[in-house]
């Protein structure tokens, strides 16, 4: 048998059939489910009198419409509440595990299924929400579907699919002090480009990813669909299966030691090959900050915003015209004299507790900027948000002015109240920087935790490294 | 779903890389529990000048006169021609709903994002995908000629311009086949239920920790 990558491994062990063209019915080991994509999903399976395949490979949690303050009230919202009850309805009447919105557990989907063990490695995850690739980052293959693949995995716990290529980005080098996962997974959008990424699963490896903590490497993966991959992924090693371990959905006993056996080959052969490879040099990344309206537009922060006259693809140059106008930013500007309005700390992509020490550590002993109107922490899960609390974070975050909320997607996509209003300017810890993601009219700058912490006590965008 | 055979279609130009599904359909529309009934809020920021909400009545917003689908001679369009990295960004299967209930059948570009290329064909929308001297082409003459028809074969796969020259493109057998036929995935899968149920007999052998006992 030939050599195989973490991928190819992944992938075969959860071929049920193949068709003469390639195209293959694939199972799914761990289905995730939020409000906003499964309404349809259920109201079809209803309709088809069909019930789920597995109900137990299911797990639910409403994220995105939820209220970041008070829940006592419930949610204000008619039509969010809707979508939260629907949920809890359709929970109720299938028979899925869902972890309601007051309970301690109730976090973002992809924050969550790590934590709770319900993602393990090896897995084949998926959920319908295109940052699944998150979980890719325990050496599982997980990615984001439609809602009627959603009612497909429920129906029948299968995926048609066609194989994607294979894509190695390898990180390697030492990441300079104060710079993070969200700073390489940043740089390497803005090296392949949004759509570099397109038909590929990518495998990030190299010394930097594997110097990275697990839920670093979540940080990473979670942006592969930014680089236009459906799915990312590490290779397991020991942090991985010790992160594993004694979590509440973990195996244990003797099938966790059967499990650890296994998923320690869960990682590319030497000679596997690779249909593209990328190599980045860590210890040249810079924190890096988007100027524009996608993610692939990002400069590092001693950079200033880039000229489009200096662009020579038509389209391309348009397109930054367009992103300046939007983001009302004049080429040459640099990057340090942007001012903010709001600061967001939070989304699947930086709200795990090594997100918020890290920010804290930042902040501890500053003031929010009197110019920043306001500055959010919004914990990934319930358990996150308890765990910082008994380290005292939250005292570091209030004292210096941020808001202490309850977890849930929040100001990422604003669908809850949390939102910019229209000009407003956020550096944000979140994922996608594109034209009214966080409100009508808002203007997102893609930070890392610790460069967004720094732009609130600066009131503007400053290297981070300037205050540690 | 319904099936896809042969269209002729007025062609609707959306000149910019990158549209993303936020754009196609934002995400105060998520909130609906339904499949339907998004066409009218389809690119709503770029199309109204107001902001929109879910509860609105649509036909009483000002709407952008300078944006495309605005215009007079692009009404009634049924294939979009669009550029590259089209659908990228949020999995929202409301995007290609969107599209569909507005009327597009047909997409054409030079690239789509992933996951939205493959909620298109599960929706009955058919994305082509076309070379980028190709698509130049076409925008050019879609600017030139008002009331510029494709006629989009899926049988054949063929593109037939107004002039008399063809494009030829290509689409997955598979996913042909179920669009052509009209074919809901679900059913299909379901003839597997042996082949799903060995799968997971053997499985649970090989890795016993996928399948516990006291369950989620
Ligand atoms: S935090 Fe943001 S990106 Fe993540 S699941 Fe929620 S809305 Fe999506």
């Amino acid at each position: 048998m030939g050599a195989k990558t973490l991928y190819d491994k992944l992938w075969d062990a959860h071929v049920v059939r193949e068709n003469d063209d390639g195209i293959c019915l694939i199972y799914i080991d761990r289905h995730l489910i939020h409000e906003v994509t499964s309404p349809q999903a259920f109201e079809g399976l209803r309709l088809a009198e069909r019930s789920p395949w597995r109900r137990e490979a299911n797990l639910a949690v409403p994220d995105h419409n939820v209220p970041t303050t008070d829940r006592s009230q419930g949610i204000a919202d008619p039509v969010s509440r809707l979508q939260v009850e629907t949920l809890d309805k359709n929970c109720a009447e299938f028979g899925i595990t869902e972890f309601k919105m007051d309970d301690p557990r109730q976090g973002i989907v992809h924050v969550i299924g790590p934590e709770e063990g319900a993602t393990l490695p090896g897995m084949t995850v998926v959920c319908g929400d295109s940052h699944t690739s998150t979980h890719g980052a325990l050496g599982a293959l997980a990615h984001g579907i439609g809602t009627s693949e959603v009612e497909h995995v429920l129906a029948t716990q299968c995926l048609i699919q066609k194989k994607s290529k294979n894509m190695l980005v390898s990180v390697d080098g030492d990441l300079g002090h104060g710079i993070s996962a969200k700073d390489i997974v940043l740089a390497i959008i803005g090296e392949i480009g949004t759509a570099g990424g397109t038909g590929y699963a990518i495998e990030f490896g190299g010394s930097a990813i594997e110097a990275l903590s697990v839920e670093g490497r979540m940080t990473v993966c979670n942006m592969a669909i930014e680089a236009g991959a459906r799915a990312g992924m590490v290779a397991v090693d020991d942090k991985t299966t010790e992160y594993v371990r004694g979590r509440p959905y973990a195996p244990k006993g003797d099938v966790w030691e059967q499990a650890v056996t296994a998923w320690k080959k869960l990682h590319s052969d030497v000679e596997a090959r690779f249909d593209r490879v990328i190599q980045l040099d860590a210890s040249k990344i810079a924190p890096q900050v988007t100027w524009g309206t996608t993610p692939e537009m990002v400069v590092p922060v001693g950079g200033r915003v880039p000229n489009p006259e200096d662009e020579g693809n038509v389209v391309k140059r348009e397109g930054m015209q367009r992103a300046l106008r939007y983001m009302g930013l004049q080429a040459g500007t640099p990057i340090g004299e942007i001012a903010l309005d709001k600061i967001f700390i939070g989304s699947c992509t930086n709200s795990r507790i090594e997100d918020l020490r890290v920010a804290a550590d930042v902040v501890r002993g500053r003031k929010v900027a009197t110019s920043v109107k306001q500055a959010l922490i919004v914990p990934g899960s319930g358990l996150i948000k308890r765990q910082a609390e008994q380290e005292g974070l939250d005292k570091v975050f209030m004292e210096a002015g941020f808001e202490w909320r309850e977890p849930g997607c929040s100001m990422c996509l604003a669908m809850n109240a949390d939102r910019l209003e229209a000009g407003e300017r956020c550096a944000s810890t979140s994922n996608r920087n594109f034209e009214g993601r966080q409100g009508h009219g808002g203007r997102t700058h893609l930070v890392s935790p610790a460069m967004a912490a720094a732009a609130a006590v600066t009131g503007h965008f400053v290297d981070v490294r300037a205050l540690l | 779903m319904e099936s896809f055979k042969r269209l002729t279609g007025l062609v609707a130009p959306i000149d910019r890389s990158n549209v993303d599904t936020d754009a196609i359909i934002p995400k105060q529309f998520l909130k609906s529990i339904k499949r339907t009934g998004f066409g009218p809020n389809l690119f709503d920021e770029w199309r109204y000048l107001d902001h929109g909400e879910p509860d609105m009545d649509n036909s009483q917003r000002p709407v952008n006169p300078d944006f495309v689908l605005n215009l007079p001679r692009y009404q009634g369009a049924t294939i979009l021609l669009a550029r590259e990295n089209f659908g990228s960004g949020s999995s929202r299967e409301h995007a290609p709903w969107a599209l569909l209930d507005y009327g597009f059948r047909v997409i054409i570009a030079p690239s789509f994002a992933d996951i939205f290329f493959n909620n298109c064909f599960i929706n009955g929308i058919l994305p082509i995908t076309l070379d980028e001297l190709a698509v130049d082409r076409l925008f050019a003459d879609v600017a030139l000629n008002e009331g510029y028809t494709l006629t989009v074969d899926l049988e054949t796969q063929t593109i037939s311009l107004p002039n008399g020259d063809t494009m030829n493109y290509k689409v997955d057998v598979f996913r042909r086949h179920c669009l052509l036929h009209g074919l809901d995935d679900i059913a299909l899968t379901l003839q597997y239920i042996k082949e799903i149920k060995a799968y997971e007999r053997r499985r649970r052998v090989e890795a016993p920790w996928l399948f516990p006992e006291e369950g989620l």
